[in-house]
């Protein structure tokens, strides 16, 4: 280590070290600093008695101001309930077609719908409500669990083949899988069914034994899906008509015939609030009008 | 009065020992009162252990990285709780080894996803996000079902993870790849071990749809299909403080 010496220039004394003829300046820390580290300290003091802060064994020292942020979000979720509680308690009691004649409160609905719809319902269902394969469309007129707001609500409510012990349940069985129909059937059944809904359906070189499937739709198919396949009750699709969930050309019927098909609905009972339900209910109900 | 720092600073050794002191300080303030402050871990009855196809699906989150998009955090904030659900709370994570609470949000949170979605609906959308949510930028992961688990090792990873703390019996890891299997066939005579050893609430089905077949698709969403629901405490704290 070299000897200490003073700067000529400055007056201040160098470190002693030298890099190729360069000095460094011992200077001392600027003020400034020192200030900075007395306010940090301080603001430290004063933090530790307002603040939650010292551990005292199995517990905490909590602080004058009792700040917890679990308490805190609580109180925020509390204010925001209250703020749209003028609404909320209509929506929640209200007839649905009492709500639907009330202008306001429709476009309360709509707006609060998009989102919720967004953010519980799109993801299986799509951004528009247009479902996709296996995820119905929610625009259309053809509902099978009833397309009434009251029985929206209730799909919402408690799903469909969920958990909920009010589940609302469809089964179709796996009829190939289960050796209850052979492929013959299977095939036979499936022209039959493509012939109902297809005024023109396609007659290739062997030409699909729609009589025998007529046959083997009236002993296997008519309990759920009624005599004329127009559907019976919940649950069992019209199969006449032109909209098909998981598909109705002859593979996707296949598909569905021998593993059977078991949508799964989920129950949003503890997830959404009464409200939100009955929101997502009327929003459904009302982009159903508004699309031809 | 700076004369001891001015001495410390000028032996490199000394001095990284002292800012490691110093900094083990800080440290030892902040961490090891976790340990002993009763509030850290809620108790919780209800809380339940992953089971071994799980653990399995947990393993490959891992893998794969999820964690890297996606949380398992729902924070005190009111956006987050009212989007998400209930804050997420200590005890929730208690049974992970490592925890995924994760600090980046590509994805949505992933803390309550269990049972939000079907199992048809987790099995199409991690073959082709694109396919259910056109607007989706998440890697397709359809391998996934074509994959057969590897189920044999299943009971040192629980073995391991009882070294850390979560109660798994012997008969737990003994059984480990039967109830695997099991848990995604419940029509094979391993679905009854499942729900004996993991209680009636366990989730026994064909989570991605072929039964008898149980690939890394089933043992994915079994995991995610969990989420959330490994004990009810959040949702009956959220109840209490809302009265």
């Amino acid at each position: 280590m070299a000897v200490e010496e003073r700067d000529p220039h400055s007056g201040y004394l160098t470190t002693g070290h030298e890099w190729n003829g360069i000095k460094e300046l011992n200077t001392p820390v600027p003020r400034p600093v020192y200030v900075f580290l007395l306010l940090t300290a301080l603001f430290a003091v004063v933090y530790w008695v307002l603040m939650p802060a010292w551990p005292v064994g199995r517990t905490y020292t909590k602080g004058l101001l009792g700040v917890d942020q679990r308490t805190a979000v609580t109180s925020l979720l509390r204010d925001a309930a209250a703020d749209r509680a003028a609404w909320t308690k209509r929506i929640e009691t209200a007839d649905f077609a009492e709500i639907q004649a009330d202008p306001a409160l429709m476009q309360t609905v709509r707006d609060t719908g998009r989102t919720l719809f967004g953010d519980n319902c799109a993801a299986c269902h799509g951004r528009e409500a247009q479902g996709g394969r296996g995820f119905p469309t929610l625009t259309s007129q053809s509902w099978l669990w009833g397309g009434d707001p009251a029985d929206i609500a209730e799909t919402i409510r408690v799903g469909i083949n969920s958990s909920h012990k009010d589940t609302r349940t469809s089964q179709m069985p796996a009829f190939g899988r289960d050796k209850l129909l052979d492929r013959q059937q299977i095939e036979a059944v499936i022209a039959y069914v493509r012939s109902l809904s297809q005024a023109t359906a396609s007659q290739g070189g062997t030409a699909p034994p729609i009589e025998a499937g007529r046959e083997v739709f009236a002993g296997n198919c008519a309990p759920c899906h009624g005599e004329d396949a127009k559907g019976i009750g919940a649950g069992a699709p019209d199969l006449t008509d032109s909209f098909w969930l998981y598909g109705g050309d002859a593979d996707s019927l296949y598909r569905t015939l021998m593993h059977g098909r078991q949508g799964h609905m989920p129950t949003w009972e503890g997830r959404l609030t009464l409200a939100d339900r009955r929101i997502l209910a009327l929003y459904l109900t009302d982009m159903r009008r508004s699309t031809p | 009065m700076f004369g001891f720092h001015y001495r410390l600073e000028r032996h490199a050794l000394r001095f990284v020992l002292a800012v490691v002191l110093v900094a083990g300080i800080g440290g030892f303030v902040e961490i090891a009162p976790l340990f002993t402050i009763s509030e850290t871990v809620e108790t919780v009855p209800d809380m339940r252990v992953y089971t071994p196809l799980e653990v399995a699906g947990r393993n490959i989150y891992i893998r794969e990285g999820c964690y890297a998009c996606h949380s398992q955090m729902i924070r005190t904030l009111r956006d987050d709780v009212e989007r998400y659900g209930p804050y997420s709370l200590a005890v929730e994570s208690k049974y992970d080894h490592p925890m995924l609470w994760g600090s980046k949000r590509t994805g949505p949170d992933l803390a309550r996803i269990g049972a939000k979605y079907s199992d048809e609906w987790q099995v199409a959308h991690l073959v082709n996000p694109r396919d259910v949510v056109p607007e989706s930028k998440m890697p397709a992961y359809a391998w996934l079902a074509r994959t057969p688990l590897k189920m044999g090792d299943l009971g040192l990873h629980m073995a391991a993870l009882r070294r850390v703390g979560v109660p798994y019996t012997d008969e737990m890891i003994a059984n480990a790849p039967g109830d695997a299997y099991g848990q995604a066939s419940p029509d094979s005579p391993y679905a009854a071990g499942v729900t004996k050893r993991y209680g009636d609430a366990t989730n026994v089905r064909a989570f991605a749809g072929q039964p008898g077949h149980v690939t890394e698709m089933d043992a994915l969403v079994a995991y995610l299909q969990i989420l959330g629901h490994l004990t009810d405490a959040a949702h009956v704290q959220q109840a209490q403080a809302a009265q």
